[in-house]
């Protein structure tokens, strides 16, 4: 195999890679959302739904979970599951991150200072304005380099979608590393991971810097 | 005309009763000031008139129109509409400023105009620019508030306060954060404003400014008035607990 069709092979796992990562982010960030508001609501169902959907997505494998979105349909009531792999990694990944953004932006939300919802409030903003205007822009500031660290991981674990055999850069650098006997294909995904990152990196300063306009 | 009335105020938090039963009255262009040693409930009282925090019981009063009424049971507050209505009557300026560090200066005043009381742009940016100056902060109009001094800062906040045009407006200790020399500018501000018949309550430290400014001062001490009227009468009061509270502040 050459060098040239080594590298049109992974490209393609890169660019299904990168799929991941894209609607990831995409369905992740909104749910995490609505999983830190369900984890502060003072209605205590609430909160313990969402206490346990956190401890469950961050106390187990993300490796296991993907298995489990993916066969489960399959053991559970014997559906036909073919044709459901990219949509189980995508779902697999969006509930698994979903937990680790939801912490992230309650931990931006409560170091919100109590005196800025009463300031809000007594100049007469409503309870979405006082959110939306007031508490999210500096709550966003606040956790940027904490979501930084999450989007990083997230590109380097995409590789766990071999686990259900999802054509990922990984799982095709592994295949070819197997078929060849040669080890390249692993330095070639190293750089690929590296580069993104970097450009993830370069990026979240960007947005980091258009926010450094105040304290 | 009463612009504030608070009749029976009773507030506790949890077995802990801050504020047993208080009544005042405020009246248009008055100046009202609150006196009192820590813990004995001033700053209790001026959250409960501004609806940050809720009272057990007793009626709150803007205007004639009722916040919140007693009825045996309990304060029972007005509808969500009412209430949005009776937060217009007044501002309230904190001790810790609480100025929306995302927001320029200019932002900081003209916003809630724009947002909450709808009001034009154009308009607002112009009342907010005249408040500025008359803060002698127009030149700070596009800085963000971590630029400016404390008192700088706490000027904004009263301009931000000022510009939703409120009835009565509230100062929460308002020189207590700042430096000694700071606290001068603050205090003249607020002296231009009692001038120009702003009707305020005050919760204050500055026992000499409370004398010189307020046309009615309130003592408290747990939770209770202990002594009230004019700066002549309250100050120098025979009152063993006023005169004890004067002499610890005097030295």
């Amino acid at each position: 195999m050459s060098f040239s069709v080594i590298m049109s092979k992974m490209g393609s796992g890169y660019f299904n890679a990168m799929a991941i990562f894209v609607f990831t982010i995409i369905f992740s960030m909104p749910l995490g959302m609505v999983v830190a508001f369900g984890r502060m609501s003072k209605n205590k169902i609430i909160q313990s739904i969402s206490k346990f959907y956190i401890s469950i997505l961050r106390g187990t494998p993300l490796m296991l979970q993907l298995m489990v979105v993916f066969y489960g349909p399959f053991y559970l009531f014997g559906a036909n599951i073919d044709g459901f792999r990219f949509p189980a990694v995508i779902i697999g990944f969006s509930l698994n991150y979903a937990a680790y953004f939801a912490e992230i932006y309650r931990s931006g939300i409560e170091s919100i200072p109590v005196g800025q919802y009463e300031a809000a409030n007594v100049l007469g903003y409503s309870k979405r304005q006082t959110f939306g205007l007031i508490i999210l822009p500096q709550m966003i500031k606040r956790i940027l380099p904490a979501v930084t660290n999450e989007i990083i991981t997230l590109v380097k674990d995409t590789s766990l979608a071999f686990a259900i055999t999802y054509q990922e850069m990984f799982t095709v650098g592994k295949q070819i590393a197997a078929s060849q006997t040669t080890i390249m294909p692993f330095f070639i995904a190293g750089v690929f991971y590296y580069v993104t990152n970097l450009v993830v990196a370069f990026v979240m300063e960007k947005a980091e810097n258009k926010l450094a306009y105040y304290r | 005309m009463e612009v504030l009335k608070i009749n029976h105020l009773r507030k506790s938090f949890g077995d802990l009763e801050v504020i047993k039963d208080i009544s005042l009255t405020v009246n248009e262009g008055e100046v009202l000031s609150i006196i009192g040693p820590s813990g004995s409930g001033k700053s209790t009282l001026l959250r409960c008139a501004t609806m940050l925090e809720t009272m057990d019981r007793g009626d709150l009063i803007y205007l004639g129109e009722y916040a919140a009424k007693d009825d045996q049971s309990g304060s029972k507050y007005a509808d969500a509409n009412s209430l949005k209505n009776i937060k217009g009557y007044f501002g309230l300026v904190f001790q810790n400023f609480n100025l929306f560090p995302h927001y320029s200066v200019l932002r900081n005043v003209m916003d809630a105009p724009v947002r909450v009381q709808k009001k034009d742009k154009k308009d607002a940016k112009k009342h907010a620019m005249e408040l500025l100056d008359r803060m002698g902060l127009a030149d700070k109009a596009d800085y963000y508030p971590y630029q400016l001094s404390g008192g700088q800062q706490q000027r904004v906040s009263i301009a931000r306060a000022l510009a939703m045009n409120p009835d009565i407006l509230f100062f929460d200790e308002p020189t207590s954060a700042l430096d000694p020399e700071l606290t001068g500018e603050i205090l003249k501000v607020i002296k231009d404003l009692a001038a120009s018949h702003m009707t305020m309550v005050i919760v204050t430290h500055e026992m000499s400014f409370a004398r010189d400014v307020s046309d009615k001062v309130i003592f408290m001490d747990k939770g209770i008035i202990v002594e009230e009227g004019s700066p002549e009468k309250v100050f120098s009061s025979e009152n063993e607990r006023m005169k004890e509270f004067l002499k610890r502040f005097n030295g």
